[in-house]
């Protein structure tokens, strides 16, 4: 059997500690050690977009992730974007809208959101578009999602000001 | 995926020391083609040398006399948010922008591209077209080779055991350079070029006084076009030389026909590729005279 | 004017707070004690003899558990089983499950390993050895239907026209629909177009793969953990393959991330389930993208032939079909629907139609979405089109003179009830998107219209009323895509309660009666159903509380309206009237089942703008309409969902999407980069219509609404490239390089 390395890192803001074989994917560690089931696996080789996760500010596939990698990084998740019992606006617009039937994709493109409205926070339809081509949804033809997405922006640019 | 021993040099002689101790290690940078090729059995190292932490590998600077400098790990969205890289090399920071998606972008490489050696590869002819130089290092010492000649055959390169690409230098580009990549694919995002024309015009006195055309996906290589450039040095830059040039690129490619696209359609592709991307190059040289 | 208080609003769906945060649980994020990996050993060959299989290896890895194969299935004998959508002989069923004998497709499963980790158990997979004697393979159905053709099945012969002909055959069966006198209806057309098209196979696309976990208890009782459209098919399924009575298998559907008809078949959950039994522990099982696509049940490419007669009128007077459709490995093409359905949408008194089930070295092919009809309609739709232009009518008004409508009668038997078709053609042609012109070069309009059935099927459905007001809503029907609450919403405007105060929930098998798939648009429509009549058997049970509670006559008439239990001057309201349950006779329990009829189907429309790239073949979509008739829209917001999403799969089907498979039958294309199924960036909004012609089969007028959006899209590209470029493509994907192949032929 492989032997296993230590890995510490930080997830949704705690430091964590845990041990994985080298050949773990980050996924693989985030879901099946630390048992952080939100994020995904759609394809296991970075086409889906629905095991995505932030890490040290970039977003990523974390099925293309090593778990060793991990080691001092910081990485956000599906589970880290509500506030305790607050919703983020996103996931608060993605009920409202409808922008999601079976779910398996939305944690992906919650944590895609996210990052594209913290770098953008008024995107017009077409850069939504692009940002979000990476995360796959086979239910809803993207419609609702897009429209959740500028409900999103709309309301958090009304609470900015 | 088999069982392998992961590695994080910390510095670029410590990476080669340990490379060159175990040549058949694998080099993870941003893992996009690595992690998906060791997971399908395509490739089996013992050992994977994650070579992202080496500081030449990471760096992004730009000088006047030399150009840019762009380490082999530093991730794509790095570069296509780099006001650097978009001031002095738009058509790279745009063509970091297109390789895979989003989440693709922020981990792959430039770099990691080129070692990859895909024919397909999208970053390989523009790389070509905008002169970009390897610094190559192992062991025992460097050596620059021209991108044009680093890949030799799908999947394989001038790299020898124990050397790794430590950066590209792309020369600093004078007034009225322009340079572009233009790709075909069937969806709008996500896909594998059919056929891609990576281009850089150079305009003096209205005409075109320097150009380079190279090619995706239309050979066992990324093809370096001379013909086509040829057909462009000391004409007006206009339909009738971006003809010229297209039909000097199609008669170049040599592709095969696969899931992609027939051997006829590709070829037809490189003349539309080529002549549209060579448009869009010279509008930009003409912005930046 | 409706008078319905929560039909027809847009309540936040019930499980959605899970859904948000990560917190709901799909099959494979299903956590065990002591819970052991497994993995599948797929062939590498379309068709080859199994010659021999050693395991020994794979055995002795240290950390591996239990290897199963073919030999370790019950040997029963065969028998035809009925698992809801016909009789199959449960050979083939198993077959599919682990080959015996033959492989019939590259990736059929030829053994199963479970493991102390997913990774060993794929390093013992690849140890296993199998010899095989590879075989040709045929990978169409012309060509598998061609004289002298290679043979999947020994025992498979043809049934021509209901007879079993004892021939040993690649096409199962051969049938026909027969209807009027289709010679002498062209004989009267003014205008005949006859063109033949081809369709690829493709696949659903759903983002979550396959899964299952099982646990054979010491008892001999088996519990699976799975991602299935239905869990008693996976029950009885599971009891059929394993054979053991039903009554011993416990199926927890777990939430599930996508199906399309796609997870109705079972893969996965009889080899967890052995591999359970030789290891005495959990095992989970997953498929990779690639298992996905290359051992689940695609949708069948097909080769179709279409002929229509029409007056100069515009009449259409005749209509000729020949339908050959790929099942796969194993029969069971849904050619049967597609021939339903190639005419549907027409009044035509003439019609003949034959209909083609071809074995074919390819997965065995399984529902999606409307199955069978896309396929049929991208044909007929491409000819109407033609005609419409032949005869200088308007495309829209053609379909109207024809349209389908209450009396007309299918080809295939039945007579349509009221439905919605004129309605749906009519709502097309006053679109703001009809009316709006194209605004540039190279660009082109195409319309079409396709049906689908409501089919009924059993579900069971029960109410618990609690003392604050509030009620437990159980149903079996796993909800993929907002069915818990367009469910719990009827009850709720049976109960006079909003949707928030009904908790929906989908249960076990063992916790509610039986139930058939979430397929078949049938979900909302039939497990509505039961949740309007149980919420009706609370009122009922409610009023008889009422009567206790004032000890009044059990004769005594009550209303009910409101909230407020009324009769004569006593009155109560829901909510007091809750509290008083164990005083009068314990909790209330409604409950119902339903297995309904009187189904009318659905109709849809799309309007297609796309932009052509003359240079290069690429179809841009700018704009895309899909018109619908719901019956009654419950949740608009998921009926525009199902109408939106079923449009981009039709899309993705008509522009990239395809199995491009090689000569020896690999599936070249087998991950989710080069399968292209469209992404945001390929897309305009889906603008959508929602029609209600209410279906006189159900108490609030529902359609089911999940697979008619599917139909047209393919139908309507094509008429929108031809008018953008005057290339009529036949067949399917319309990818660049086949529309410039087009344009250049043209």
């Amino acid at each position: 059997m492989a032997s296993k390395v230590r890995v510490e890192t930080t997830i949704n803001g705690e430091p964590t500690e845990f041990l994985c074989e080298p050949r773990q994917s980050l996924l693989e560690c985030l879901r099946d050690v630390l048992h952080l089931t939100g994020t995904k696996e759609g394809c296991n080789d970075g086409n889906c977009g629905a095991c995505t996760v932030v890490m040290n500010g970039a977003l990523v596939t974390s099925c293309l992730v090593l778990g060793p990698e991990a080691q001092g990084a910081r990485i956000e998740t599906v589970e880290g974007i509500a506030k305790g019992n607050q919703l983020h606006p996103l996931q608060q617009a993605f009920l409202e809208e409808a922008a999601l039937q079976c779910g398996i994709c939305t944690p992906g493109f919650l944590v895609a959101s996210k990052m594209l409205l913290e770098k953008n926070a008024q995107p017009t339809e077409q850069e939504i578009r692009l940002w979000l081509a990476n995360n796959l949804c086979r239910c809803t033809g993207y419609d609702k999602i897009i429209r959740a997405v500028q409900k999103a922006a709309t309301q958090m640019a009304e609470v900015k000001a | 995926m088999n069982e392998f021993e992961y590695r994080a040099p910390q510095t670029l002689a410590e990476a080669l020391a340990d490379y060159s101790a175990h040549p058949s290690a694998k080099l993870l940078a941003g893992g996009t083609d690595l992690i998906v090729q060791m997971r399908a059995g395509r490739k089996t190292p013992d050992v994977v040398l994650d070579i992202k932490h080496i500081a030449e590998l990471n760096e992004l600077s730009y000088d006047a006399a030399k150009g840019l400098t762009l380490g082999a790990a530093v991730p794509c969205h790095i570069i296509h948010n780099s006001d650097v890289v978009k001031r002095e090399y738009p058509a790279l920071a745009e063509l970091a922008g297109i390789i895979g998606g989003t989440a693709i972008q922020g981990r792959a490489s430039i770099g990691g591209n080129l070692c990859n050696s895909s024919p397909s590869a999208d970053s390989i002819p523009l790389l070509i077209a905008m002169g970009a130089i390897c610094r190559i290092a192992s062991a025992k010492g460097e050596r620059t080779v021209p991108v044009e000649s680093f890949c030799t055959a799908p999947g394989r390169n001038v790299l020898e055991p124990g050397e790794l690409l430590v950066s590209l230098q792309i020369p600093a580009k004078s007034k009225g350079t322009g340079s572009y990549y233009l790709r075909f694919i069937p969806r709008n995002e996500m896909d594998i070029a059919v056929v891609g024309a990576g281009v850089e015009v150079t305009l003096s006195d209205g005409k075109i006084s320097a150009a380079r055309v190279a090619l995706a996906a239309v050979a066992p290589t990324p093809l370096f076009v001379t013909e086509a450039g040829a057909a462009l040095i000391g004409k007006e830059p206009g339909s009738e030389a971006f003809e010229a040039a297209a039909q000097a690129a199609r008669n170049a490619a040599t592709p095969i026909s696969d899931m992609r696209g027939t051997v006829a359609y590709r070829k037809h592709l490189c003349a539309v590729i080529t002549r549209r991307a060579l448009e869009a190059a010279v509008a930009q040289a003409k912005e930046r005279q | 004017m409706s008078t319905y208080s929560v039909i027809g609003t847009r309540p936040i769906r019930h499980d959605g707070a899970d859904k948000v945060t990560g917190r709901a649980l799909y099959g494979a994020d299903l956590q065990l004690a002591g819970l052991l990996h497994g993995a599948i050993l797929r062939s590498p060959h379309a068709h080859a003899r199994i010659i021999k299989i050693d395991t020994s290896k794979a055995a002795a890895l240290p950390g591996v558990r239990a290897v199963v194969t073919a030999d370790d299935l019950p040997d029963s004998g065969d028998r035809m089983v009925d698992l809801g959508e016909g009789e199959t002989p449960l050979s083939f069923i198993r077959g599919n499950v682990l080959a015996k004998g033959k492989v019939l497709y590259r990736g059929h499963a030829v053994a199963g390993v479970a493991a102390v980790s997913a990774h060993v158990a794929e390093q013992a997979a690849n140890l296993i050895q199998v010899e095989y004697e590879v075989l040709p393979c045929v990978l169409t159905a012309p060509s598998a239907m061609a004289d002298g053709a290679t043979l999947l099945h020994d025992n498979l012969m043809m049934k021509e026209l209901g007879q079993n002909t004892g021939k040993p055959s690649n096409v199962s069966e051969h049938f026909r629909h027969l209807m009027g006198d289709p010679a002498a209806g062209f004989a009267q057309a003014d205008v005949v177009v006859e063109r033949v098209f081809d369709t690829a196979t493709v696949h659903q696309g759903y983002i979550e793969p396959h899964n299952a976990t099982a646990l054979w208890n010491n008892d001999g009782r088996v519990q699976i953990w799975c991602s299935t459209q239905g869990s008693f098919v996976v029950r009885d399924a599971t009891a059929c393959v394993l054979d053991v009575p039903v009554s011993q298998v416990k199926v927890t559907p777990m939430e599930i991330g996508g199906g399309f008809g796609g997870k109705i078949p079972v893969y996965l959950e009889p080899v967890a389930a052995l591999l359970s039994k030789k290891s005495g522990r959990p095992v989970k099982l997953l498929m990779s993208r690639r298992d996905v696509f290359e051992a689940t049940g695609p949708t069948p490419g097909s080769h179709i032939r279409v002929k229509l007669g029409a007056t100069k009128e515009g009449k259409l007077v005749a209509g000729e079909a020949y339908l050959a459709y790929e099942a796969g490995a194993y029969p069971g093409a849904m050619v049967g629907p597609g021939a339903m359905c190639v005419f549907a949408a027409y009044d035509i008194p003439n019609i003949v139609i034959d209909g083609y089930d071809v074995v074919v070295n390819k997965p065995s092919t399984a529902a999606y979405r409307a199955p069978g009809a896309t396929n049929a309609a991208f044909a007929t739709e491409s000819v109407v089109d033609e005609i419409a232009e032949k005869l200088g009518v308007d495309p829209l008004e053609l379909r109207l003179r024809n349209a389908a409508k209450e009396g007309t009668r299918r080809a295939d038997g039945p007579k349509y009830p009221r439905v919605g078709c004129i309605e749906v053609l009519e709502a097309m042609k006053n679109s703001d998107h009809y009316k709006s012109p194209l605004t540039g070069p190279n660009q082109g309009r195409g319309v079409a219209i396709g049906f689908w059935f409501n089919v009924g099927l059993p579900s069971a459905c029960t109410i618990a009323v609690n003392a604050d007001g509030t009620v437990t809503l159980v149903e079996g029907s796993t909800d993929i895509g907002g069915t818990r609450t367009s469910i719990a919403m009827q009850a709720a405007e049976v109960l006079g309660l909003p949707a928030e105060k009904v908790q929906p929930t989908v249960v076990d098998t063992d916790s509610v009666g039986f139930t058939a798939v979430t397929g078949g648009s049938r979900t909302t429509f039939a497990t509505g159903m039961a949740a309007h009549d149980a919420a009706q058997d609370v009122v009922r049970q409610m009023k008889e509380r009422a009567l206790k509670f004032w000890k009044m006559d059990a004769a005594t008439p009550v209303e009910f309206a409101k909230g407020v239990f009324t009769a004569g001057d006593k009155s109560i309201t829901w909510n007091e009237l809750c509290t008083k349950q164990a005083r009068t006779g314990g909790p209330v329990v409604g409950r119902a089942s339903v297995n309904p009829r009187g189904v009318g189907g659905s109709f849809a429309g799309a309007i297609a703008d796309v932009e052509v790239d003359p240079e290069t073949g690429k179809v841009t979509v700018l704009r895309f309409t899909s018109v619908q008739d719901a019956g009654k829209a419950i949740h608009p917001s998921y009926v525009e969902g199902q109408m939106q999403g079923g449009s981009v799969q039709g899309i993705g089907w008509g522009l990239n999407e395809e199995y491009y498979m090689s000569p020896d039958g690999t599936m070249m294309n087998s991950s989710l980069l080069d399968y292209r199924m469209p992404t945001a960036l390929d897309l305009p909004m889906i603008e959508t219509i929602i029609v209600e012609v209410p279906n006189p089969g159900h108490p609030f007028g529902v359609r089911g609404v999940g697979e008619a959006n599917i139909v047209p899209p393919p139908g309507a590209l094509a008429n929108a490239i031809y008018h953008a470029v005057g290339v009529r493509m036949n067949s399917l994907p319309m990818k660049p390089s086949a529309v410039m192949e087009a344009i250049w032929s043209k």
